[in-house]
């Protein structure tokens, strides 16, 4: 069974959302994605100062047989990118729900989006898909 | 023996599932005037009959003396070229859907990509596109991805750019919101105005297409409007004959900045020139190179060279994340092919010509040019339209309309230029012309004379 941290949020594309202290929300891929995926050689992510609609695609992950989007949970604006996945694309192989993060957002809105799972959601979630 | 595979019951059944009345209403979307009609062959003829009455028929165009450019130009294509690229082994249209199983056609095009960057001075090429103008409508939609500072998707269109890939980029790029605006020329030098650029300075603009040599065969100052482009970040397109780059700076040395911002970001073009005989419409070949950094945007196939499990050196298609097979609608692009057999010529031609070889042909080109504007211009009622350096193709000014003069010339069997009339009023009664080295002195007189003599007696008739 896959590594799902039960402080996370969980989206049915499979990004990983955690509120962080400035009140940011980070967002990554969840190491079922990642491992679906495989060895990623190429990850793209949204500018510094981008503004996002919920839902939004902004960032592409390339793996040598696969290319996925990866949407933003809400609208708002992007306030930090990884940079070091440029260089390092691995890093969300290696370690999916920390130094493979992708984006922070500042949300318009407070408050978190309804449409976000929970960790135990997510499990049977993926034990549903995976029928 | 019937070749057609459908009976008329089969047909009258499919037109009826799709709601069509006959086969005729599926080509509503073609005009009457674009389409080749009746083809006048008598019923329940043999093929032998047939080829002979087609053959009389083709003989009667006669062999022209051809001084047409405007975008496909005629060179001396070296008989090795087409003896080669037809051998059983490289004569498929396609890259092989099994890609690596072929590693003769990987590497060919791996050479092909190589002297495209070696040609164009970019970093890297694809293995192609369908032809020009669709090259430089997939690179504008390329360039609306690649710049990451712009959301206008807001491209100058110079007038001076070929006119017809302006309007097959509008055609192929003008549903998904990207806006073209021409940029004016320069009446006396025709080429494209620096000044009129400056109405954009501070707008959010996503790129700009430079043509060099632009549609009038005039050389366009690309240092200024690179730099201009890359102070207002704007990415620059170009448009290159690629036959012009054994003379020009090549695109990846444009501008006068630092090194990281020197160069144009995407380079475009009609690989027609090198090796592929003129055609009506074709096939011929696009193609396209750019930075590094700009590769994951690019669209069509990529070749790489790499090891295999032994370590031996092969080929093999890479990047293929950026197609439409692994991503689908947002794939780079989802209409551009590549044209195998035309860049298996362009390849064998660069190959047996060399880097000395497209000089020469490059140089002769330019020489025969301005040969013949001296010879055309010395005729009564004949003017240069532009006082500019030109490569093989140039603009002349006549004192009447230019199509009765064209009709008269070709009944002599020479076609004389393409008439700019319709597509450029404001200059009059202009005429393009172009003569690259398959032109002789004698070509050139009999064109000069030809024309004397029609501007002569139409003249005495007036």
């Amino acid at each position: 069974m896959s590594n799902i941290p039960s402080d996370l949020r969980y989206m049915k594309s499979h990004e990983w959302v955690r509120t962080i202290q400035d009140g940011s929300m980070e967002i990554g891929i969840s190491e079922h994605a990642q491992a679906a995926l495989g060895d990623l050689v190429f990850v793209e992510v949204p500018e510094v100062g981008r503004t996002l609609a919920a839902g939004e695609a902004c960032a592409v992950v390339e793996s040598v047989k696969a290319a996925s989007d990866v949407y933003s949970p809400v609208g708002g604006k992007v306030v930090a990118a990884n940079a070091a996945l440029a260089t390092s694309p691995e890093l969300l192989n290696q370690d999916p729900y920390g130094a493979g993060w992708l984006f922070r957002v500042q949300a318009n809105s407070p408050g978190e989006p309804a449409a976000l799972m929970s960790a135990s959601d997510y499990e049977a979630y993926l034990a549903d898909e995976a029928k | 023996m019937a070749f057609i595979p459908h009976t008329s019951d089969d047909i009258a059944r499919m037109l009826e599932v799709i709601g069509v009345q006959s086969i005729e209403d599926l080509f509503d979307e073609i005009p009457k005037e674009l389409r080749a009609g009746v083809l006048d062959v008598p019923p329940a003829m043999g093929e032998m009959e047939v080829a002979r009455l087609l053959s009389d028929r083709a003989a009667g165009d006669g062999r022209q003396l051809n001084f047409i450019g405007a975008g496909a130009y005629e060179h001396h294509i070296p008989a090795p070229v087409w003896a080669i690229a037809t051998r059983g082994e490289f004569y498929s249209a396609y890259t092989p859907y099994q890609a690596e199983a072929s590693q003769g056609t990987l590497q060919l095009i791996y050479e092909y990509q190589s002297m495209m960057c070696a040609l164009t001075g970019m970093q890297v090429s694809n293995a192609s596109l369908y032809d020009g103008a669709s090259a430089l409508a997939e690179a504008c939609l390329m360039a609306v991805r690649a710049n990451r500072a712009s959301s206008s998707r807001r491209i100058l269109v110079p007038r001076a750019v070929n006119p017809t890939y302006a309007r097959v980029a509008h055609s192929i790029a003008g549903n998904q919101n990207i806006v073209f605006e021409p940029v004016d020329f320069d009446r006396a030098a025709g080429r494209t105005l620096l000044e009129s650029l400056e109405t954009y300075g501070g707008q959010d603009v996503t790129a700009l297409v430079v043509q060099q040599p632009n549609f009038f065969g005039s050389l366009e100052e690309a240092d200024q409007l690179t730099d201009w482009a890359h102070d207002h970040k704007i990415l620059v397109i170009a448009v290159v004959n690629p036959i012009s780059l054994a003379l020009l700076k090549a695109p990846g040395q444009w501008g006068t900045r630092s090194d990281s911002n020197r160069g144009a970001d995407i380079v475009c073009g009609e690989g027609q020139p090198l090796g592929v005989p003129l055609a009506s419409g074709g096939p011929y070949f696009g193609f396209m190179a750019t930075r590094m950094q700009y590769v994951r945007q690019m669209p069509g196939r990529i070749v790489g060279r790499t090891v295999d499990t032994e370590g031996r050196p092969g080929f093999s298609l890479t990047l293929q994340a950026r197609e439409q097979h692994i991503r689908r609608s947002k794939a780079t692009s989802n209409i551009c092919t590549n044209q195998g057999l035309m860049v298996t010529a362009a390849t064998i031609y660069m190959s047996l010509l060399g880097a000395a070889g497209l000089e020469r042909v490059a140089e002769a080109s330019l020489q025969r040019t301005a040969q013949l504007a001296a010879a055309l211009g010395a005729v009564a009622g004949v003017r240069p339209a532009f006082k500019t350096r030109h490569f093989h193709e140039t603009v002349l000014q006549l004192d009447r309309p230019v199509a009765p003069v064209l009709a008269a010339l070709a009944r002599r069997g020479i076609l004389g230029g393409l008439d700019l009339g319709e597509r450029y009023p404001e200059l009059g009664h202009a005429l393009l012309v172009c003569a690259t080295e398959t032109k002789s002195d004698a070509d050139i007189a009999a064109y000069a004379g030809a024309l004397a003599d029609i501007m002569n007696t139409s003249r005495a008739a007036a």
